[in-house]
């Protein structure tokens, strides 16, 4: 069953079309990544589907609900989650708080009642000992995994990853990794937006391949990979 | 062992005592200070429910208003307007002050929320103007010279007898008294209300708004409405205080009423020395703001230039405030709103 379907969405900034007629499934539980040269429209992609950009044409359903023109909020309480490329976190709140926000509002609960969850997640995403670190004062690193962990507080059925391995050391890299396997183990269908390429074909069973905002491949990473257009792409190889 | 959660500190318990002994003190001034003191306190007690409901949209909701004369203004008069044309008792008729405002900050809200930053900020003063004009014309309201309220409205109000009986006071200094215990009652509330509301996931969502508007919206905080709840309520309680301001001054004028200095460089000016984005902020901003008007009082537009120079010198030196450089130092919190997770993992080894 698809959880995510996408019909002809298009987008234009102007006179540049950054999303040009994108139609693909996501299956529920699996693990889709997306790859594609810089300004190729991966982030707009994911702003279409979490609603901070909407749409100029197209259609964009959720478990079988028309969400197209759905606000960002609306989207995250039905449950899509996201991070962010660049973190974006609630800078003078404590990261902890961070967390609070997103499962208080996310999930409609009590602070009481998401307590536990919020912590829980701390500890899977190794930030427990920074709980009371206001976030602003976060190292690159506690960043990345707050965005992570923040989108884990709204308990998405749908999450959006970007680039969220970009910047890491290599062990830090198997730290999000494993992080990441965790999550999709649970059940949560993921979506990947990465240039580290061994990072993402360790974790997702498929690979969406975007370029000037079409997209040009959809199977199986092997096949993706060792295709014409992505050794074209990604190795300026001429074919 | 379990997690839990806690917003106290050992400053914000003794905080709390002191703070009730200062109320004691604070309800039970009337009866052995003198009429100037009371004025002043008033004074202060105003400009601070001010200074809080600007912090609270501006340090809080991050909206960035110089239009908040529109509120005293609109709430003076309709208090004016209700005494003098239908006879209403002058102390429920700050409550009519509150709502009137609120009714003018719906359409307001309307107009301004589709401007942001400076623009905002400019919109929302062009607003006030033409509410100011507006109320100038209203000709059985004293059109553009303003009037008075009616002797016999302010000699019978709620409370004043007891109060003249009670104190063994003339009338004009009962009205001051009671002017002082509803500025007292509305400061309280103010400061109250806006503890609690920080303290809820409301004022979570607050913060994270104010910290980044995409990402509050992406983790299901509902941004727009943020910014509506907080504008009205600053709306609601800067009317209900200028209600009170010209209930004590019985003498209303629109250029008065609306006046851009008096009502909001003022509050900005405490808001910004006190430290932004803090309840403490404005309280200490307030005495110091007194202290320089009372010290400086004779020195005509010098006062003013001290005032600009000083206010540019914290900015520079304290961006955020006196406050801010006072509990950055001492990590001194009087109204904590900080979550702090404690127990499980954190129990052995807190950073």
């Amino acid at each position: 069953m698809s959880i995510l379907s996408l019909k002809s969405v298009s987008k234009s900034f102007g006179a540049l079309t950054v999303t040009d007629d994108a139609s693909f499934d996501v299956l529920q539980g699996q693990a889709l990544g997306i790859i594609g040269p810089n300004g190729a429209g991966k982030s707009t992609l994911f702003n279409l589907i979490t609603g901070n950009v909407r749409a100029d044409g197209g259609s964009i359903h959720f478990e079988g609900r028309d969400v197209t023109r759905a606000s960002a909020m609306e989207r995250c309480l039905i449950g899509i989650g996201r991070s962010f490329q660049i973190p974006q976190p609630f800078e003078k709140l404590t990261v902890y708080e961070n967390l609070l926000v997103a499962a208080t509002h996310g999930r409609n609960l009590s602070e009481a009642i998401v307590r536990d969850d919020c912590a829980d997640i701390l500890e899977r995403t190794e930030l427990i000992r920074r709980a009371n670190v206001p976030a602003g004062r976060l190292s690159l690193l506690e960043r990345k995994r707050l965005e992570l962990a923040r989108a884990m507080a709204t308990q998405p059925k749908l999450l959006l990853l970007d680039e969220i391995a970009g910047g890491l050391t290599e062990g830090e890299c198997q730290a999000l990794i494993r992080t990441i396997k965790d999550i999709h183990a649970r059940g949560v269908t993921i979506i990947w937006i990465e240039h580290v390429l061994h990072a993402l074909t360790s974790v997702v069973e498929r690979l969406l391949v975007l370029d000037f905002g079409k997209v040009i491949g959809l199977g199986d990473p092997e096949e993706i990979m060792a295709s014409r257009e992505v050794q074209e792409i990604y190795l300026g190889i001429e074919v | 062992m379990a997690y839990s959660v806690t917003t106290q500190t050992p400053a914000s318990r003794i905080a709390a005592i002191a703070g009730v002994i200062l109320i004691s003190l604070l309800i039970a001034l009337p009866f052995f200070a003198g009429r100037g003191t009371i004025q002043d306190m008033f004074f202060i007690l105003t400009m601070l429910v001010l200074a809080q409901f600007w912090n609270l949209l501006a340090g809080y909701g991050g909206l960035v208003s110089i239009g908040q004369q529109a509120f005293v203004g609109t709430g003076a008069y309709a208090l004016f307007g209700v005494v003098i044309l239908w006879g209403v008792d002058p102390v429920p008729a700050i409550f009519c002050a509150g709502i009137a405002a609120l009714v003018i900050a719906v359409p307001t809200a309307f107009f301004a929320f589709r401007l942001n930053g400076a623009y905002f900020a400019i919109g929302t003063w062009v607003i006030a103007e033409v509410v100011r004009l507006l109320v100038a014309q209203w000709k059985m309201l004293g059109g553009g010279t303003g009037t008075s309220l009616p002797r016999d409205a302010t000699r019978d109000m709620w409370f004043i007898e007891s109060i003249e009986s009670t104190l063994g006071l003339r009338s004009a200094a009962a009205r001051d008294v009671l002017a002082y215990w509803l500025a007292l009652v509305l400061a309280l509330a103010t400061i109250g209300g806006i503890y609690w509301l920080l303290r809820t996931r409301r004022g979570l969502a607050l913060a994270a708004v104010r910290d980044n508007t995409e990402a509050a919206k992406s983790v299901g905080v509902d941004a727009g409405r943020m910014k509506w709840i907080v504008f009205l309520t600053s709306a609601f309680g800067t009317g209900l205080a200028g209600g009170l301001i010209y209930m004590q001054k019985a003498r209303i004028s629109p250029d008065a009423a609306f006046s851009v200095t008096d009502w909001t460089a003022y509050v900005i000016f405490i808001v910004v020395i006190g430290g932004i984005g803090t309840i403490e902020g404005p309280i200490i901003g307030v005495l110091v703001f007194f202290a320089l008007q009372t010290l400086l009082a004779d020195f005509g537009s010098w006062y003013l230039m001290t005032l600009g120079v000083l206010a540019v010198v914290v900015m520079l030196v304290a961006p955020r405030g006196l406050w801010g450089l006072l509990s950055e130092q001492t990590g001194l919190h009087l109204f904590p709103i900080r979550r702090r997770l404690t127990g499980g993992k954190l129990a052995s080894s807190e950073e």
